[in-house]
């Protein structure tokens, strides 16, 4: 009797892991075979000169320390991290009241299925496409320049794409109305799993919206506030289509907009697959320590 | 008929066992029953299509020549994506099944070395094309495609001689005259350029749209190559394009627009207000505007001048790649398109290209029937031709193409203030160009 039982619950495990082999197949197959392939070539110096093949040679950590003692994969860094802040912060603040906004029955929004469709929509164009439209909207004789021409704020065209601050700002605005619909949907998701009988039990308490907001509606949506920060920090420091777009490729002005990966596009050209491989794994360990630090800090008062 | 045969064949054999020589398994044979063609653009895809005796359309990417079907493998140029396909061909050429090789493929000249100096392209000399054919074309375009050996490994059908193309309203109106000989007057040389650029500006006009514009004029009439063994060297007149540039540009004499984008384009209409571009017959031809109703163009108010310096821009080489099944044909092709000089004066009639023969581009030249309306019914032949015999082609390397995009950029951060000196800017070229081409130093 015994015996059998024990059988009965083998034969389910392993139905169990007839059904994970596909995940487990695709995984290793599009994710673990590259990224250890991806360590591995990271040892080596091999590249293309026109198409002769340099390599591949074993050379320990040389690509690593060409790498992280050359002062650009610093500014690559900072430029990506400078970039994904200025634009998710504008994104969680104005997710964070959209989503409150439509979750509150009390405001009983008309259309909100219209705005969630609306603020949603820049997200399913594509982002080379987004930036190619940037790129004439702002141009020397694009429409903002006339513009603000004809309205005398400036005397002579503005070269937006020669300053600092506003081919960075475009960048971050860019990525900001890209992202912060797909980011109300998910807090939005998880502020309607929010049981409501504690939004009333707060009210009968005489507690106030705001006061509602920060202690009961945010503590609860933590796990989907990680979750978010989570994946768009992944994102964040894996930006390419837009400044690659906008900027052709050169990160201009002097620099300032060239990210991690366009740089990793840059070692690409002569398929130097050893520097490439070094600039992935230290963007793969930067993202894993970021990770694990906002996972912290999200996390801490729940202990 | 036999003579040719023999000769077929033995230049097939040599070209076998020098092959094999090289270590390839590579053999060129002549009854494959499928022809492809690697191209970025539909240009010679166009004038195959028009001038090749034979040919027929199937469809968009297919045509057909006697029993062999011609197979178009047209990948776009952007983000270097032709020449990494193309790269991927060629590796592969050897194992692929032989309606799968490539037989035919088109370079331009900021890369071509990259090709020509390997054993994947073949020397068209062995394909049976002789020093007879080959001898009423510019010997620049040879010069291009010849490997470090001094073998011939590739060809061309047109030429690229530039001038600086000016419009004639504002010419009638600034300096009084339209007339191309009177106009070269003010524009002789850079100093002169630059006093009329002053002139030009106090009537509101740029001399350029951008100091992109000259970069290949002064690029041409450099005298190191990019590349001295490893090591980027950069030539004076380079520095000098820099220089002239940050001070056309401070003075308010031009723009700092990158080539093709929509501000560059303006002065292709009356309201851009741009004077001048440089460029060669298939800038005037093609990419000014002129089926669009209200550009300069249109309206055939462009003028043609030498300019203070002859330079070429851009052209079209046909390489032969190792290990083809169809190399009687493609030698044909070769020989038809790049040295008949009946087929390349229809595509100068037809299509208004400046063809690579000698010959046929000065009879049309000192031909008083032959204008063209772009340039309000001037025959610029004569200077294209003058320009194409000067132009020295001796210091390509493999590396040009991704050196002067990096070198324009970097310097251009320069002339627009972002940096502010030459030297930050070359530092920043050779952090990048060092990123692209692993194996240089500076």
């Amino acid at each position: 009797m015994n015996k059998k039982k024990t059988s009965n619950v083998v034969r389910f495990n392993k139905w169990g892991y007839i059904f994970l082999i596909p995940f487990f197949l695709v995984y290793t197959i599009f994710s673990l075979i590259p990224l250890l392939t991806t360590i591995y070539n990271s040892f080596f110096e091999n590249y293309w000169s026109g198409l002769s093949e340099i390599g591949p040679t074993f050379i320990g950590i040389d690509n690593y320390v060409k790498l992280l003692s050359a002062p650009e994969i610093w500014i690559y860094l900072k430029n990506t991290l400078i970039m994904w802040i200025g634009g998710f912060i504008p994104q969680i603040v104005i997710a964070l009241l959209l989503a409150y906004w439509f979750s509150d029955p009390s405001l009983r929004i008309k259309g909100q299925r219209f705005f969630k469709t609306v603020i949603y929509m820049p997200n399913l164009i594509m982002a080379s496409a987004f930036a190619m439209l940037f790129f004439a909207l702002f141009s020397d004789a694009g429409p903002i320049n006339q513009i603000l021409i004809s309205l005398h704020v400036f005397s002579e065209p503005f070269k937006f794409m020669n300053s600092v601050a506003a081919s960075r700002g475009l960048i971050m605005l860019m990525n900001f109305l890209m992202w912060f619909g797909n980011t109300t949907i998910l807090l939005l998701a998880g502020m309607l799993g929010i049981d409501t009988a504690l939004y009333e039990a707060a009210e009968v308490d005489g507690a106030t919206a705001s006061q509602i907001f920060f202690r009961v509606t945010m503590p609860l949506l933590r796990p989907i506030l990680v979750y978010v920060m989570i994946t768009s920090l992944i994102g964040g420091l894996q930006m390419y289509d837009v400044p690659q777009i906008l900027t052709n490729g050169r990160g201009t002005p002097t620099n300032s907009t060239m990210t991690m990966i366009m740089n990793l596009n840059q070692y690409l050209t002569s398929k130097n697959f050893g520097m490439g491989g070094a600039l992935s794994v230290f963007l793969f360990i930067v993202t894993g320590l970021l990770s694990i630090i906002v996972f912290k800090i999200n996390s801490r008062k729940e202990d | 008929m036999n003579k040719k045969l023999v000769c077929v064949a033995l230049t097939a054999t040599m070209a076998a066992t020098l092959l094999s020589a090289c270590g390839s398994s590579a053999k060129s044979s002549s009854n494959g029953k499928v022809l492809n063609i690697s191209a970025w653009n539909e240009e010679f895809k166009s004038r195959l299509e028009d001038h090749y005796p034979g040919y027929e359309v199937v469809d968009g990417t297919t045509g057909k020549i006697g029993d062999v079907t011609v197979n178009w493998l047209i990948t776009p140029n952007e983000e270097n994506a032709y020449q990494n396909r193309l790269d991927e061909l060629l590796l592969a050429q050897e194992k692929a099944k032989a309606d799968e090789k490539v037989d035919l493929f088109l370079v331009e000249a900021d890369y071509a070395v990259k090709y020509t100096d390997t054993d994947y392209t073949l020397s068209i000399k062995d394909l049976g094309i002789t020093d007879d054919d080959l001898k009423d074309q510019y010997t620049y375009t040879q010069d291009v495609v010849t490997d470090s050996k001094g073998v011939i490994k590739g060809t061309s059908w047109q030429g690229c001689p530039g001038v600086m193309i000016y419009n004639r309203d504002i010419a009638a109106e600034v300096f009084g005259t339209e007339d191309p000989d009177a106009v070269q007057a003010y524009f002789s040389d850079w100093d002169k350029f630059t006093e009329s650029a002053g002139t030009l500006k106090d009537a509101g006009y740029h001399v350029i749209s951008s100091c992109a514009d000259t970069f290949r004029v002064y690029q041409n009439n450099a005298s190191l190559p990019w590349v001295d063994g490893n090591k980027i060297q950069i030539d004076d007149n380079l520095i000098k394009w820099v220089e002239d540039s940050k001070a056309l540009y401070e003075a308010g004499y031009c723009d700092t627009f990158g080539q093709w984008t929509e501000d560059w384009n303006k002065g292709f209409y009356p309201d851009g207000k741009v004077f001048a571009y440089f460029g060669p017959a298939w800038l005037i031809d093609f990419c000014m505007a002129a089926d669009v109703e209200g550009s300069v163009a249109n309206a055939g108010r462009w003028g043609a001048i030498e300019g203070p310096q002859g330079f070429y821009w851009g052209g079209t080489w046909i390489c032969a790649a190792a290990g083809t099944d169809n190399a009687d044909l493609v030698a044909d092709i070769m020989k038809k398109m790049t040295c008949d000089p009946e087929i390349m004066k229809e595509i100068v009639l037809q299509d208004n290209d400046f063809v690579n023969n000698r010959p046929v581009m000065e009879a049309l030249a000192a031909d008083t029937s032959y204008s063209n309306a772009v340039l309000g019914g001037q025959n610029a032949l004569a200077m294209f031709c003058a320009g194409a015999d000067n132009i020295d082609m001796a210091n390509l390397t493999a590396y040009d193409q991704g050196l002067l995009g990096d070198f324009q950029t970097a310097m251009g951060e320069y002339i627009n203030g972002n940096y502010a000196t030459i030297d930050e800017a070359l530092a920043a070229f050779y952090t990048a160009a060092e990123t692209r081409y692993p194996d240089l130093t500076h």
